[in-house]
């Protein structure tokens, strides 16, 4: 055996999604009864039963709980996995998924994620409550930051000030992001916004807008990953997962010394995905982006060698992106316009699993075969890149 | 009379009880490793660099360079409503470290990224004083 682990390539699959309470939960719900309900969901969808589980990778509003929701759901796990990793934990699950069943730690896996912050009113201008010991309660509270808002404010001050960049360019992405959720009726704002309306939103960090910032939903989604033999045998297609990466660094405080535009971090775990995968940026159908803010679009499109440093803005303005273009880019509205239930790295997952199996209806991808996603987590501290396909191999 | 609602106030541990205390006397310092001569922020049990715990603190030259920042139109708590607008920004320092203060009486229009900076100091409390920094030139 190997230790590369592009021996995992195509050798595992997606065979089941859920999801249960998006948007707007309903008074009374918990996160963990929307996690254990698209938890059944997937189950169903994959034509499995809750006594084939037996690795669960789980958390939810950030309190670990693989343990919760195992006993919620009367499973008894050889493998549980509460990675906290932000946003994009679920394809970090995803990864110790595969990793634990190809050493026999378990055999069918269930990645779930839930939140009710918006029922809830959980979600606080400044970021989870800090401990005034911690690095950040004693070197950032103090200042009045807005977290995760004034982050990405920051990164995005630094990016037009490197790029002669403009408010336009964040603004196409909202605009792309409004493009699609118009056809999805699940969205959350599915009316179109003009440059104009977007320029008129206001100011909440300078230079980002309300319009540059993810909603705040409530929500929760599973999926099943099982080896790609016994994926074949089930009730769906297969997505198969071709590539994946994902790597860290450290940003829950600001005082790394590092350049906040290095494309590196984000450009050599895609790069690893892809090559992993065998299938090139041009073949690729579409591609899904974490826009927990619009600057994370124009970072990644750029850092993941689509378009030139600088470039993201005029590339998302030619239609490129937009429905009907040649690279469909987050085509469920993402989390700017569809929903953000707080780890958007699950909807991306479920949308992508979706488009490739095309039950994507309005906004299905013509001949979807393809995907790239690319999520991050933590304040810029992790990012995870996956490449999905229906076929297991390109041969 | 009404009170001021209570701003967030960091709360000193073994390895950032010299800075704080620093601060109140409205020194600037820096954790300097006496073996290797490495500089780090935030303060630490030991360097970074050379795993040492021979850790000593330098005054710093309190001047440098905004790397980055924001300006908030919303405040993350009502402690913070009666400031708004402010700036947040990171700051290296000419020792080479990042801090994180505000910009105090900052001219929105003049505030840049690359712009000179040096240090100030806030009484936020009878017991807490924070390193803030204003343009300089």
């Amino acid at each position: 055996m190997t230790n590369d682990p592009s021996c995992l390539a195509g050798r595992y699959a997606i065979v089941g999604v859920g999801e249960a309470g998006l948007g707007k939960a309903q008074p009374g719900d918990t996160a963990l009864s929307l996690q254990c309900r698209s938890a059944r969901d997937a189950l169903l969808d994959a034509g499995l039963t809750l006594a084939d589980v037996d690795g669960v990778f789980a958390h939810w509003d950030d309190r670990a709980n693989a343990l919760l929701v195992s006993e919620y759901l009367g499973i008894t796990p050889r493998y549980v996995d509460s990675t906290v990793v932000g946003g994009g934990s679920p394809l970090t699950h995803l990864i110790h998924a595969m990793a634990a069943i190809e050493a026999g730690l378990c055999s069918v896996a269930l990645v779930t994620y839930g939140s009710t912050q918006r029922l809830d009113h959980s979600r606080n201008r400044a970021g989870v409550i800090t401990d005034p010991r911690s690095p950040s309660g004693q070197f950032v509270a103090p200042y009045g930051v807005l977290s995760p808002i004034s982050w990405y404010a920051m990164l995005s001050q630094q990016y037009l000030h490197r790029y002669q960049a403009s408010a336009e360019d964040l603004g196409e992405v909202a605009i792309n992001a409004r493009r699609w959720a118009q056809l999805n009726s699940q969205a959350t704002l599915r009316k179109p916004l003009t440059m104009e309306e977007y320029l008129a939103s206001p100011l909440i960090s300078d230079p980002l807008r309300k319009a540059d910032i993810c909603l705040v939903s409530d929500g929760a989604g599973a999926l099943i990953v099982t080896k790609a033999d016994h994926a074949r045998t089930l009730a769906k297609s297969p997505v198969f997962i071709r590539g994946f990466a994902d790597t860290y660094r450290h940003h829950v405080t600001p005082f790394a010394v590092t350049d906040w535009l290095d494309p590196g971090v984000i450009g050599d775990c895609t790069e690893r995905a892809l090559l992993m995968s065998g299938i090139t940026r041009s073949a690729l159908s579409m591609v899904q982006i974490y826009d927990a803010f619009t600057i994370n679009v124009l970072v990644a499109l750029e850092a993941m060698g689509f378009c030139a440093p600088g470039q993201a803005g005029a590339f998302l303005r030619s239609g490129i992106a937009a429905p009907g273009g040649a690279l469909p880019v987050n085509t469920s509205g993402g989390g700017l316009a569809f929903n953000h239930s707080g780890q958007f790295g699950m909807q991306l997952m479920i949308e992508s699993v979706r488009q490739l199996r095309g039950e994507c209806g309005e906004r299905q991808v013509a001949n979807a075969s393809s995907c790239l996603v690319q999520a991050s987590g933590l304040l810029m501290s992790a990012f995870m890149s996956m490449v999905l396909a229906t076929e297991e191999s390109d041969q | 009379m009404s009170t001021l609602p209570a701003r967030p106030l960091p709360q000193p541990t073994t390895e950032t009880a010299a800075y704080w205390a620093a601060a109140q006397e409205q020194r600037l310092v820096i954790q300097r490793c006496s073996s290797c001569g490495h500089c780090q922020f935030y303060p630490r049990a030991f360097c970074l660099s050379c795993l040492s715990d021979r850790l000593g603190w330098i005054n710093a030259s309190g001047q440098g360079r905004l790397y980055t920042y924001t300006v908030c139109r919303i405040a993350p708590s009502p402690a913070f409503e009666s400031r708004l607008p402010y700036v947040v920004a990171l700051i290296d320092l000419d020792e080479g470290v990042r801090l994180l203060a505000n910009i105090l009486d900052a001219d929105l229009e003049r505030i840049a990224i690359g712009a000179r900076v040096g240090v100030c100091f806030e009484s936020v409390s009878e017991s807490c004083t924070l390193p803030q920094f204003t343009l300089l030139d």
